[in-house]
């Protein structure tokens, strides 16, 4: 199998339809937008609240709860929150938006940049720490099957199993993250990315593809989607939390399903 | 009557220029690069254009247009009904002259890399399987157009600080052959200016050949170069395990990844 092409690439006409006027600074103002009011609400929520359970709800800033393991009072949230968040902020995905919409390293494609900035890459730091996602990723995944034992959780109550609002949006969420761990570029990489032949097996295996061959190509088909997965998990994170934070502070009531 | 579509084409040569309008009536089917040549035909016989195929595959009709980095013979002049045409030259090459450019830079990075270096000699049997991967890169048709979009060869100091995306996919067209053995990890960190590239995927969204040059080439690439250089579990592994010494493709040996 041929390595996929972007979805919807492939057999694409080059033109079609017309050619809108380019409004080139649109889509980094989105982004730019909606990541500074992510990170201003994580800010608020790990710095001003020390507690993120409700019931059998566990908030996703505050899974696991190595703070409360660690008796702290205060920043419970801080011990395992800089995962998720190094994680996002190595992840390639990520670090075409924000060098677009925060940095300007270009803010849109073939546009000219502003001159007399310096510009290194990653090969500087604090950018040449990306090359440390797989890490971040080993970290992400420890704390990915907290919080699938969180959403398990979250059918259960004193009454026994139930499904509620805040269950779905818990299991939609822990989906979306599963999605975005699994189809990162680093894991890719990690299950068969790195080796250039798949059928030098020995024996009767050989020329057989192998199971690095098969899973790399799964995870290529699933890394296609990682930008959208990128987005749906960060605003699902960003729901759940809100969701749990307002049953804690008793604005709304969880609806019930059955 | 056929519509009329305005054309405002750079006009110029190292020293300088600007653009200039031109009246074109719009044919059906017709694409930029025939509104040229109508242009050279009709009001301006020295103005300068590449070209050769016409039909996307040579690659040397490659020019902006509206901002935007395309190949004139593939671009349709229907989709800028009511808008003024732009075109001008590369942004990232020096001019030549009009919309010609000097991309000969390309070429002289380009034989810089490491040549594939083939385990055994020629004929190889290998697996489709192990061969697609690469022969993704084969489609390049060296427009350079992904090269002109890049930022870093635009805006930060050309091919002298990264070698630019055409090279990547390049370079992970050997490295990643099932037969090729040279390791160009350090090639990629210290001369070809790989941790230049922030992964904007600026030339994913231009290459006429749908090449994911980010996603399959550079990040690949740079994973690659990471195993090498920021990893420690991997460097003590490495310490420890040595890859089969011949193996070959299909041949009954065990080929480890370098990494």
């Amino acid at each position: 199998m041929a390595q996929p092409l972007a979805k919807g690439l492939a057999g694409r006409p080059e033109n079609h339809g017309s050619a809108k006027v380019q409004r080139p600074w649109i889509e980094p103002a989105v982004t730019a937008v909606v990541f500074g009011l992510f990170v201003l609400y994580s800010l608020w929520e790990v710095l001003f609240h020390a507690n993120g359970v409700y019931g059998s709800y566990v908030s996703p800033f505050f899974s696991p709860q190595v703070g409360r393991w660690l008796g702290m009072r205060n920043f419970i949230a801080i011990p395992v929150v800089w995962i998720p968040l190094f994680f996002r902020g190595t992840c390639y995905y990520y670090r075409k938006e924000y060098n677009r919409a925060w940095f300007w390293h270009p803010s849109s494609c073939a546009a000219t940049e502003p001159s007399g900035r310096r510009y290194t890459g990653e090969s500087r730091f604090p950018f040449s720490w990306t090359n440390l996602h797989r890490y971040f990723w080993y970290l992400a995944v420890i704390v990915l099957a907290f919080l699938w034992k969180d959403t398990i959780s979250a059918f259960f109550f004193h009454q026994g199993f139930a499904v509620r609002l805040g269950s779905l949006l818990m299991l939609a969420n822990a989906i979306f993250l599963t999605l975005y761990t699994f189809s990162c570029h680093a894991f890719r990489h990690l299950v068969g990315g790195g080796k250039d032949c798949n059928s030098c097996m020995l024996g009767a295996q050989a020329g057989q593809p192998t199971t690095s061959y098969r899973m790399w190509t799964r995870v290529s088909r699933w890394n296609q989607r990682h930008g959208g997965w990128a987005w749906a998990s960060l605003i699902s994170v960003w729901v759940v939390d809100l969701y749990i934070r307002l049953l804690i502070m008793g604005v709304i009531h969880d609806v019930r399903f059955f | 009557m056929s519509e009329e579509m305005v054309l405002s084409i750079y006009r110029g040569d190292a020293n300088g220029g600007q653009e200039e309008e031109y009246r074109v009536p719009l044919e059906t089917g017709m694409v930029v690069l025939d509104a040229l040549h109508y242009v050279q035909a009709e009001a301006a016989p020295d103005l300068a254009v590449r070209w050769n195929c016409k039909a996307a595959h040579c690659g040397s009709c490659s020019a902006e247009v509206n901002g935007r980095p395309r190949l004139l013979c593939k671009t349709r002049l229907d989709q800028y009904v009511g808008q003024v045409v732009h075109i001008r030259p590369m942004h990232a090459f020096p001019i030549i002259k009009d919309l010609v450019t000097d991309v000969s830079s390309n070429y002289r990075v380009a034989k810089q890399i490491p040549a594939f270096q083939p385990r055994t000699p020629a004929p190889f049997t290998m697996y489709q399987r192990d061969v697609d991967r690469v022969q993704e890169f084969h489609r390049c048709i060296e427009c350079f157009l992904c090269q002109d979009t890049c930022h870093v060869l635009r805006n930060h100091g050309g091919t002298d600080q990264y070698f630019g995306p055409r090279m990547m996919a390049k370079v992970a067209e050997w490295e990643m052959h099932p037969m090729d053995v040279a390791d160009r990890r350090q090639f990629l960190k210290d001369v070809a200016g790989l941790p230049m590239c922030n992964v904007t995927r600026c030339c994913v969204d231009v290459c006429p050949e749908h090449i994911v040059i980010t996603d399959n080439a550079i990040i690949p690439l740079k994973e690659r170069v990471a195993d090498q250089y920021w990893d420690p579990i991997r460097a003590l592994f490495r310490r420890f395990h040595r890859p089969a010494e011949g193996a070959v493709p299909g041949a009954g040996s065990d080929v480890s990844s370098r990494a």
